[in-house]
C-alpha cells in the first residue's frame, strides 16, 4: 500500500497525537481485509503533532466512535482518488456498545445481552454517563 | 409504556399532580377503594426490603387490587440464572404493573425496556429510590405547605445515601432552596451531585461536619442511616456508623417549626426519645409513602390504558 494515495476510502486526519490507536481499536480496524495505515506523531500545523489513519476501502465508518475519542478529528472521504467530502465531527449524544461501564454494581456487569449505552450529560466537559447506573465514563 | 425509574422522569407539574392525587386519597379513601379491582401488582424484590414491599402491597390492596411476587432473589428464577429482561417479559404476562427492587444499579430500567406493563423502581442498589423521594415530597408538602424557600439539612451518609441524591435532585427544581450538607469527611455528597445539580442550578449550599452549629437555620432536617450493605469494608462501616446521633438536647436550638425526616429504617441515628417530639415526621413519612404509591399506581395504570 502506498499510504499517500487512496482510491476509495477515508483519511481520518488531525487526530490528537496518541489517540489514533484508540480509534483503531474501537473501530476494530484490525479486522479489515483492506489496507489500513496508522501514522503516529506526524507533523501538524494545527496541532503540532497528530495521528492519521488511512483506510483504503469502502467501509461503514462509525463516526460516533471517532467523535467520542476526538471530536476535533476530520474525516476526508475519498472516491476515485479524489477528496469528495470533508466531515466535521462533534461529541455524539449517545454511545452504544463503544465503551463498557466500570461500576461493579451496574446491571451491565451481569446482564449478558444488554447494550452498553452511555449518554452525553455535559457537552462542555465531554462527560458521558452510563444510561443504567449514571457512572461517569473514564 | 410509562414507567417510573428516576424521579426526574416526571416533570414538576406531574409531581404536583401526583401529590394532589395522594392528598385526595388521604381525604377521601373510600373514593379509591375499588379503583384497581381486578388489577395485579407484581412485587419483584431481588433484595429484601420489608418496608417498601409492604408499602407497595398495602397501597395496591387499599386500591382494591391484588398482589403477587417474591421477596428475595433466592425464591425467584434469578437463582437459576434468568436475566432481568426475561423476568420482566414473563411477569408482563401475569400482572398489570411491576414494582422492582434489585441490588444492581439500572436493573429496573432494563426491566422497563423489556416489560409490556409499567415498571416502578422500588430501589436499585445505591442508585435510585424514586418512590421514597415521592414519599419525602408528599411529607414536605403536607408539613410545609410547599417547597419554595426552605433550608433543608441532610445529615449522615450523603455519599451512598440514594434517598438524599434523589431528594436533592427533585427539590432542585423548586425556587429559593438552600441545602446544608452535614456528614463526616468520608461520607460527603459526591462531587458529581454538587457539580451537576447544585452548582449548575446555582443553588446555595454549605458543607459541615457539625450538626449542632447549623441546627438553628434548618426548616427540615433529613437524617440518614449509615448503611452497612454499601461498604465493602466492615472496618469503615464500624468507624462511621455512629457519626451523628440525634438526641433531644441537640434540638434545643432548632426552630419550633422544624420537620425531622428519615427514610427509615433507623439504627441508632435518631434516639427513640425524639419520637415524642412533635417535630418528628418520620413515621408520617411511612404513611405518606403508602398514599403516594397508591397515587403512582393509579397514574401509571391510567397511562397504560392510553
Amino acid at each position: 500500500m502506498n499510504i499517500d494515495s487512496i482510491t476509495n476510502g477515508f483519511v481520518i486526519d488531525h487526530i490528537i497525537a496518541g489517540r489514533g490507536m484508540r480509534i483503531y481499536e474501537l473501530l476494530n480496524l484490525d479486522n479489515l481485509d483492506c489496507p489500513v495505515a496508522i501514522i503516529r506523531n506526524a507533523t501538524s500545523h494545527k496541532r503540532f503533532k497528530k495521528d492519521i489513519i488511512k483506510i483504503d476501502g469502502e467501509i461503514d465508518l462509525n463516526l460516533d466512535i471517532i467523535g467520542y475519542v476526538d471530536p476535533g478529528a476530520t474525516i476526508n472521504v475519498i472516491r476515485d482518488g479524489k477528496l469528495v467530502e470533508k466531515k466535521v465531527l462533534e461529541l455524539p449524544e449517545t454511545l452504544t456498545n463503544v465503551i463498557k461501564c466500570k461500576n461493579p454494581r451496574c446491571i451491565t456487569t451481569t446482564e449478558q445481552e444488554i447494550n452498553h449505552i452511555f449518554k452525553l450529560t455535559d457537552r462542555d466537559r465531554g462527560v458521558y454517563r452510563c444510561l443504567y447506573c449514571e457512572t461517569q465514563a473514564k | 409504556m410509562r414507567s417510573l425509574i428516576d424521579i426526574l422522569d416526571f416533570t414538576v407539574e406531574e409531581l404536583d399532580e401526583l401529590i394532589d392525587l395522594a392528598n385526595d386519597i388521604i381525604e377521601n379513601p373510600e373514593k379509591y377503594s375499588e379503583k384497581c379491582k381486578g388489577k395485579k401488582l407484581a412485587t419483584l424484590f431481588f433484595e429484601p426490603s420489608t418496608r417498601t414491599r409492604l408499602s407497595f402491597e398495602a397501597a395496591m390492596l387499599e386500591l382494591g387490587g391484588s398482589v403477587l411476587g417474591f421477596s428475595e432473589a433466592n425464591s425467584s428464577s434469578a437463582a437459576k440464572g434468568e436475566s432481568v429482561a426475561d423476568t420482566a417479559k414473563t411477569i408482563s404476562c401475569y400482572a398489570d404493573i411491576i414494582a422492582m427492587r434489585h441490588p444492581k444499579e439500572g436493573a429496573p430500567l432494563v426491566a422497563a425496556q423489556n416489560a409490556t406493563i409499567p415498571v416502578i423502581n422500588a430501589g436499585d442498589g445505591g442508585h435510585n429510590h424514586p418512590t421514597q423521594t415521592l414519599a419525602d415530597l408528599l411529607t414536605i408538602k403536607r408539613e410545609k405547605g410547599g417547597f419554595d424557600n426552605l433550608t433543608v439539612g441532610f445529615c449522615g451518609d450523603l455519599k451512598f445515601g440514594r434517598t438524599v441524591h434523589s431528594l436533592i435532585n427533585a427539590l432542585s427544581r423548586y425556587n429559593g432552596l438552600k441545602f446544608v450538607l452535614i456528614s463526616p469527611e468520608e461520607l460527603k455528597l459526591p462531587s458529581y451531585v454538587k457539580k451537576d445539580v447544585l452548582q449548575q442550578k446555582n443553588i446555595p449550599y454549605e458543607q459541615t461536619t457539625d450538626l449542632e452549629s447549623v441546627m438553628p437555620q434548618l426548616d427540615i432536617l433529613y437524617m440518614t442511616r449509615v448503611q452497612r450493605e454499601r461498604f465493602f469494608n466492615e472496618e469503615d462501616y464500624l468507624r462511621l456508623k455512629d457519626s451523628y446521633i440525634l438526641e433531644p438536647r441537640k434540638l434545643r436550638d432548632a426552630k419550633p417549626t422544624l420537620s425531622i425526616m428519615h427514610p427509615l429504617p433507623r439504627v441508632n441515628e435518631i434516639s427513640v426519645a425524639v419520637d415524642d417530639d412533635p417535630r418528628a415526621c418520620y413515621f408520617k413519612q411511612v404513611l405518606n409513602g403508602k398514599f403516594i404509591r397508591m397515587a403512582l399506581i393509579l397514574k401509571l395504570l391510567e397511562e397504560a390504558k392510553k
